[in-house]
């Protein structure tokens, strides 16, 4: 694949990254990481995942102009020109969790292994890993913390109808980095058998560069499609970052371009200052959770804290080693938007665009007038941006609506 | 020779094995685990695993995830760790390794965690989630100060890896090795047949690094034990004891049940 990995040793992005888990597990990281090479990477092995993503998944995803959220951010275009959106909101399941899903799901049938697990946050992660699995009739068990399985219910009933069998976490604050604790000891103990099917681009080598890797295509396609409508690269793209999968799939299509400018956007929950958030590049230190170096939420102590994120998919208190190598080296920038600006974006979008996109994505429209602010003064010219739209909103409906609209309007006739 | 290789060897000379256990510093309280570790030392425990409560303790089991958030819950951690260790340490000689997760100890900076510890009185670290290809700067910070640092050695180890671990010894303070003795996380019950292939495994791997080899993880009862250390240097036994704790509705109870828990084990090994 022709994409730039700025990893300079295998597993380690400058100094993030590296294998920070039992030893029981590091014989199974050694093998996924042979796999890897040798059957990830041939021809044969990208060929059958190129036609699953094109006939099952519906990719390529479009590549939409936004003219009247742009307008609506910047009515008289003086730093926002044109506005491009990625349709990952249009894969099969409505995110890009699918890309990943499927193709670890196919590397794991290709090991031999029989059963697969994950951990998801917002649950589309699970749904993608549940939808793969039951394509390819491999037995399939989802961690998720309690309190996710409560606000994302629709997407608990989808991994149930899909015959996979959702197990609530209800140690620590029950969201996402419990359901990854939880996934671990899983993991440990069938490890023989099992595959564990990462979500994020986080995670022990080689996990964050094997996500990396299958959501690369976000960036690739997205690369070809802005060069065909506009004949140049854009000045900016953006995506929104808890782990970071989508953004590293999108950023992977232009890192080697310095003059297009990355930008990932965090969850600020209730504000930075508050304390109640899931901005770790933006607010974090650097710190090991979950098998890598990277930036972390943890006290003075090394205690990791809860997040906190009215999206589940961006509230957790880690984030991928490569996004951390990015910002220190300053390729990328991060910055953060709070509930109420996801919110109010979320509503903004539906209405000048038709589409109603996920929380999580919510995030980066929120901070849509500010980069192009920035950009704009940067190259001295109106910006033509790319965002990342990762997925579709209908899993958050009932947050949405109870925020959203009056009580009168939320249902019924 | 450091208090740790004495105990070893006390044991090896009298043809016994040798005793670890485990409990989790802050539960209930930092306090009553100064009182239980020095219980478990005078019923016979030959060297203390004196576990730093973790967030997010992915390789245990439900037992010591509820110990540590209920230690963490009552402002537990790495410092109230280091203080109950120097107590225990101000009372007894009886070997300590601290054991724990690496952040606690990264963020507080390899150099100044591994001068702390030792000024607790530590003798040595253990470290579930730092293999030993990540260990080298908490490896060096430490045997700058004098303080071990215990490899894990796991049923999917490939013997290569064992011997990079034999190799580190000879540069390092290293003064046991962990067999963990199943794959999965700790407070399981192992099977006789599991138990008793892992200590036939810790003797190869005893053979192989040169130092003496413990058998961990699955063994809640002088009956396993038993089984466990047959071709081992000892055993460690970790969640049964905080088991026994946890189930302590008093000070005192607690104090009891831990006492004839390791009464039994120690007669046992």
């Amino acid at each position: 694949m022709a994409v730039v990995s700025p990893a300079q040793e295998p597993g380690w992005y400058g100094p993030f990254g590296g294998r920070f888990v039992s030893e029981t597990l590091i014989p199974a990281l050694d093998e996924l990481t042979a796999a890897t090479r040798e059957i990830a990477a041939t021809e044969e092995f990208e060929a059958e995942l190129r036609t699953l993503l094109a006939d099952y998944v519906g990719r390529p995803t479009p590549l939409s102009e936004a003219s009247r959220l742009a307008r609506a951010i910047d009515p008289d275009r003086k730093t926002l020109l044109r506005l491009f959106l990625k349709r990952e909101d249009l894969c099969h399941t409505g995110a890009h969790k699918i890309n990943n899903a499927l193709g670890q799901v196919l590397l794991a049938r290709k090991m031999g292994k029989t059963r697969i697990i994950a951990e998801t946050g917002a649950g589309q992660h699970g749904v993608a890993t549940a939808t793969a699995c039951a394509l390819f009739g491999l037995p399939c068990e989802i961690y998720m913390g309690a309190e996710d399985v409560r606000r994302q219910a629709p997407n608990v009933g989808r991994m149930r109808l899909l015959g996979a069998k959702v197990v609530p976490v209800d140690s620590g604050s029950r969201t996402l980095k419990d359901a990854m604790n939880e996934a671990l000891r899983d993991w440990v103990t069938n490890v023989a058998t099992t595959h564990y099917c990462i979500g994020s681009a986080a995670g022990p080598h080689p996990y964050p560069e094997l996500v990396a890797r299958f959501q690369s295509v976000i960036g690739e396609e997205a690369r070809a499609q802005i060069l065909e409508r506009t004949g140049r690269l854009p000045d900016a793209a953006v995506a929104c970052v808890g782990g970071g999968s989508n953004a590293i799939g999108l950023f992977r299509g232009f890192l080697s371009a310095d003059d297009v400018r990355l930008y990932g956007v965090e969850a600020a929950g209730h504000g930075v200052a508050s304390g109640r958030h899931a901005a770790t590049l933006t607010a974090g230190r650097v710190g090991v959770l979950h098998g890598s170096k990277s930036y972390v939420l943890c006290d003075d102590g090394g205690q990791i804290q809860e997040a906190h994120s009215i999206s589940a998919g961006l509230d957790y208190p880690g984030v991928g080693p490569e996004h951390a190598w990015l910002k220190t080296s300053g390729r990328a920038r991060y910055v953060s938007a709070t509930d109420d600006e996801a919110l109010a974006a979320a509503s903004l979008v539906t209405r000048t665009e038709g589409i109603l996109p996920a929380l999580e994505t919510s995030h980066p429209f929120a901070k849509l007038g500010a980069i192009a602010d920035e950009v704009a003064r940067d190259v001295g010219r109106p910006a033509t941006i790319v965002l990342c739209l990762s997925g579709r909103g209908d899993k958050d409906l009932e947050t949405l609506l109870g925020r959203l609209l009056p009580p009168e309007e939320r249902g019924g006739s | 020779m450091g208090r740790i290789e004495d105990a070893f060897a006390r044991r090896a000379a009298e043809r016994r094995k040798t005793l670890v256990t485990y409990l989790c510093v802050g539960d209930p309280d930092g306090d009553a685990s100064i009182d239980l570790a020095l219980a478990c030392a005078e019923e016979g425990a030959d060297v203390l695993e004196l576990g730093c409560p973790f967030s997010d303790p992915s390789a245990d089991g439900a037992a010591i995830a509820r110990a540590s958030q209920r230690a963490l819950g009552r402002g537990g951690g790495l410092a109230e760790t280091l203080r109950v260790a120097s107590a225990v340490r101000a009372r007894s000689d009886v070997p300590i390794v601290l054991f724990g997760y690496y952040n606690p100890l990264f963020v507080r900076g390899e150099e100044e965690a591994a001068r702390a510890v030792a000024a607790a009185g530590v003798d040595a670290l253990l470290v579930v989630d730092l293999p030993v290809d990540e260990s080298m700067p908490l490896r060096a910070a430490a045997a700058s100060h004098g303080l071990g640092l215990v490899p894990l050695v796991a049923p999917t180890t490939l013997p290569e890896r064992v011997a990079r671990i034999g190799a580190l010894g000879e540069r390092f303070p290293v003064p046991f090795v962990y067999y963990v003795s199943m794959t999965g996380i700790t407070g399981g019950a192992g099977a006789s047949a599991v138990l008793a292939r892992a200590s036939a495994e810790a003797a190869r791997v005893r053979s192989a690094t040169k130092r003496p080899t413990v058998v961990g993880f699955g063994i809640d009862s002088h009956a396993r034990a038993r089984v466990a250390a047959e071709s081992a240097d000892g055993v460690v036994v970790g969640s049964e004891i905080v088991r026994r704790i946890e189930r302590g509705a008093t000070h005192a109870e607690r104090l009891a049940g831990v006492r004839e828990l390791v009464r039994e084990l120690r007669g046992a090994v």
